[in-house]
């Protein structure tokens, strides 16, 4: 039975430990990969104390309301977090190309890591990464001040810090489920998996799911409340259609998520009979529930990235966006089928063959709206004035691979063909076909697109390049791989197989992964080379790519209020308009204090203690899930009683400021379109030769 | 005539600057409350499909005690009446140079508290002679999914409960501020929403269970 104090704890909770009783190569990874964990917090925290970075951590970052900061905040949990989810991959990789007859990994390690592997990259790598470039680029295009409640999207990235925080302590303390990223019950209920692993997936899945929920809710609001003066919806940035759908969907489809997963923890801790095998429980119900937000949110990934694809096309093009009407009903049109696709997840469950063909043709619709999409891109870029910078790299892969991974989706919407592969590695390399070039691909071109709007700083071209390149080949050596030892029968989450016939492609898919893993550390060094040629790079003006949106209206960094006086907006294109009509850079005469929320540390507090009530619940430590729950709530509660604090910029100051920008990027002579990736590049877009004629 | 900036009660141009401060506020507590029901709605599904898996345990007709119910009932729709005697009170007899609150807000949101708590003592009665009589959640999947939902809104009336206690000390500590007349606004939205879902509640599970 549990400890009073100590609950389900014992020093055999400490993963590092298992190494020294028992030193199997298993072992030596479990507890290598926990002494990671230990040595990387050791080093962050040495690099912050050596740095004397704690006082501008908190006061500049953890304390921040300002959406730009919670972007890169989110950016940088996101990329930590695909570290991870990447080397777990590898290794995933490099026990199926040996475990001919047993791999060197034991099944339970190996069912460990394919569950944090899904759970990471749909819930940290993938949803903080679309949230955060939302959080960076939304108020920037519609052009607001901040978002609609910026002290909610502090906490709101706290609450998506504490799932991530979580799946880290995992790693050091305990173990993770085995039960996949969807922790399908009754395997995951408590008399199948007695552990805490299911529970870790639990709490993280549970306060970061409140967390999204909110984002979802903030940008609803903000999109329909925040824009600038004239913007209407179909004057609206495509990424921000986009961001507004995606977050509509949020707001609907993370409810299903949080009740499933409160109502295993009500099966686990309370013996509740939702989804085991007696008493009248139901699995079919915890599938049901599962899916009906699991399709939707392969849709709230995509859709931003969508809007990516299409900024950057228009961009990197030099054209308005081709068919803008046709984008945004294709966009709506996937939101509402999205909704009417779950249980082609689950074809093979039992329901009868005509539920199966209204799912199964519901799921070939989506093809149309998405295909219309491709087309529109395509379009655009057609007799366009292309540059192919690193966006223009990623894109390109992304229409070859991402085209592939639908119609693999088309074939796997059949129900008769779906009985063949589902459960098999066809499925793995279809979701990954469909989620590395779309979804990832479409975050990396945004990172290499706005970063200079971020930092002031433009990311290193070729090392860019070389890594998109790497992404593509890597990914294509994967993945398509598995397609065909789908076809050959080999089941996912195996830890072994028997079949001889499978190894060599195993062996392709490892080698293809070592390129992935190239590929990520070629991102990394591109940020770092990047960092350290910073004013060789320098775009403080703001435009370096000759933007049509208003982000791009501003400085680089833009100070905290986004715009000294919020520009009126006529149609599409904002800022390519303005460009044609004559000076942007004109001095204004009139400027007025802007009124912005202070700091606070709200967030750090929801931070706190959310962590410390997963933990407590997920070990039983019953007294210390009370101090946390009664912390934070009396924190909320004691917070409710002053009044929300903000400060007032004074009109002079933000005159200052904008005066020296307007006063530099008049002087700055302009790049072309040609000049783009040099050093002239100062974030001045002048007049294109082919556009002057 | 006002313009209306959200649906439901407004505050009206009377109240100056506040009437369109709170604008985007309600309308995100709409937005909330649409996830909110989407929760709830999930919760009801699960109820149905669990309607019969009493595993040979007692079922709605063995538990169900009808007349607790529509005492439960009166008691919320009584508290969603003075709730919206609150909202007027706010709305109309106050303006807003006078950041005193009307002494009939106070006295309406009292009894608001005083109904809801009566609900919430029955509920919890209830509760407890069902699980004495033998049939605890962990019983059967029906339940589980009865208290799950019922538990749910329950959990709900708690903290909207709360949340009254806080918004009665902060009037009376505090002038009635613009966020805190904004507070009032999303609160009676709250108890109202709860009110819709009781009477979804009372249709599908207890007069459903007992058809």
């Amino acid at each position: 039975m549990a400890d009073a104090l100590f609950g389900r704890l014992s020093v055999d909770s400490l993963a590092v430990l298992h190494v020294f009783e028992d030193a199997t190569i298993n072992n030596m990874v479990d507890s290598g990969a926990a002494g990671l964990v230990i040595v990387g917090s050791v080093a962050a925290i040495l690099v912050l104390k050596v740095f004397r970075l704690w006082t501008p951590l908190f006061r500049d970052w953890l304390f921040s309301v300002d959406h730009k900061r919670i972007g890169v905040m989110y950016m940088a949990l996101a990329l930590v977090m695909l570290a991870r989810g990447v080397i777990e991959g590898v290794v995933m990789r490099w026990n199926q190309s040996a475990a001919l007859g047993g791999g060197p990994l034991d099944p339970d390690h190996f069912g460990q890591l394919f569950s944090t592997h899904g759970t990471i990259m749909i819930f940290f790598v993938a949803m903080p990464f679309i949230f955060g470039l939302m959080n960076f680029v939304v108020p920037l295009q519609i052009g607001a001040r901040d978002m609609a409640f910026p002290v909610l999207n502090q906490i709101s990235l706290a609450l998506t810090a504490t799932g991530a925080a979580l799946l880290m302590i995992s790693l050091v303390v305990g173990e993770f489920t085995t039960g996949g990223w969807t922790a399908y019950p009754p395997y995951t209920g408590a008399v199948f998996s007695p552990g805490v692993g299911p529970d870790y997936w639990i709490w993280a899945i549970l306060l970061s799911g409140v967390g999204s929920t909110l984002t979802g809710l903030n940008f609803a609001v903000t999109i329909y409340k925040e824009r600038a003066p004239g913007m209407t919806l179909m004057r609206m940035p495509l990424f921000c259609w986009t961001a507004l759908v995606t977050s509509i969907l949020v707001v609907f489809a993370l409810p299903p998520l949080t009740a499933a997963a409160a109502l295993q923890a009500l099966d686990r801790y309370l013996d509740f009979h939702f989804f085991t095998n007696d008493l009248g429980g139901n699995m079919m119900v915890y599938a049901n529930l599962f899916w009906m937000f699991g399709h939707p949110e392969v849709y709230i990934l995509i859709l931003p990235a969508f809007g990516v694809y299409s900024e950057i096309s228009a961009t990197f093009a030099a054209k308005r966006l081709y068919g803008y009407e046709t984008l945004v009903g294709a966009t709506l049109c996937i939101a509402v089928i999205s909704f009417m696709v779950w249980v082609h997840h689950f074809f093979t469950m039992g329901q009868s063959a005509t539920i199966n063909a209204a799912f199964g043709i519901a799921t070939l619709l989506i093809a149309i709206p998405t295909g219309v999409k491709i087309y529109d891109w395509m379009a655009t870029l057609n007799l366009g004035r292309i540059r192919m910078t690193v966006p223009i790299v990623y894109m390109t892969g992304f229409f070859f691979l991402f085209v592939i991974g639908g119609l693999s989706g088309i074939m796997l919407a059949n129900p008769s063909i779906d009985f063949q592969v589902h459960n098999s590695l066809f499925l793995v390399g279809h979701f990954h076909n469909v989620i590395i070039p779309g979804v990832l691909f479409g975050i990396l071109a945004a990172i290499h697109y706005w970063f200079p709007k971020v930092f002031g700083f433009r990311l290193h071209e070729g090392l860019g390049k070389l890594a998109a390149v790497l992404w593509i080949v890597g990914f294509s050596v994967t993945f398509f791989p598995l397609y065909g030892l789908g076809l050959m029968g080999m089941p996912r989450r195996s830890a072994s197989f028997q079949d001889p016939s499978y190894e060599p492609l195993m062996q392709v898919a490892f080698y293809g992964s070592l390129i992935i893993l190239l590929a990520l550390t070629t991102v990394v060094l591109t940020i770092v080379v990047s960092i350290v040629y910073r004013r060789h790079l320098a775009t403080p003006l703001g435009d370096p790519w000759d933007g049509r949106t208003l982000e791009w209206w501003t400085s680089a960094p833009p100070p905290p209020w986004n715009f000294a006086v919020r520009p009126q907006v006529t149609g599409v294109d904002a800022f390519a308009a303005a460009k044609e009509r004559g000076d942007v850079y004109a001095p204004l005469d009139h400027y007025e204090p802007i009124t912005m929320p202070a700091k606070t540390s709200i967030g750090f507090v929801v931070l706190v203690t959310t962590t410390l009530l997963g933990f407590a619940m997920v070990w039983w430590l019953w007294w210390l899930a009370i101090v946390a729950l009664a912390l934070l709530v009396g924190a909320i509660v004691v917070g409710s009683f002053y009044p929300p604090t903000e400060i007032t910029i004074p009109a002079d100051d933000v005159a200052r400021e904008d005066r020296k920008w307007r006063e530099s990027a008049r002087q700055d002579r302009g790049v072309t379109r040609d000049e783009e990736i040099s050093a002239l590049n100062h974030g001045r877009a002048a007049p294109d030769m082919v556009a002057a004629e | 005539m006002t313009m209306q900036l959200y649906p439901g009660l407004n505050l009206g141009e009377a109240h100056g600057p506040d009437h369109a401060k709170s604008e985007t506020f309600v309308f995100g507590f709409w937005v909330f409350l649409m996830s909110d029901l989407v929760l709830f709605g999930m919760l009801f599904g699960t109820y149905v499909v669990m309607r019969d898996a009493t595993a040979g345990g007692p079922g709605p007709k063995e538990l169900f005690d009808l007349g607790s119910v529509a005492l439960q009932t009166a008691a919320l729709l009584l508290s969603s009446l003075t709730c919206g005697m609150a909202s007027l009170a706010l709305k109309y007899d106050h303006v807003s140079d006078a950041p005193v609150p009307p002494r009939s807000l106070g006295r309406w949101l009292a009894l608001t508290f005083f109904f809801g708590a009566v609900f919430l003592a029955l509920e919890i009665r209830d509760f407890v002679e069902m699980f004495a009589a033998g049939s605890p959640p962990m019983r059967s999947a029906w339940m589980s999914s009865f208290t799950a939902l019922v538990g749910l809104h329950g959990l709900h009336i708690t903290v909207g409960l709360i949340w009254i206690l806080v918004l009665i000390n902060q009037i009376g500590m505090q002038s009635l501020r613009g966020v805190i007349k904004q507070r009032l606004m999303v609160w009676a939205l709250y108890w109202h929403f709860l009110d819709i879902i009781w009477i979804g509640i009372f249709s599908v599970v207890f007069l459903g269970g007992l058809l």
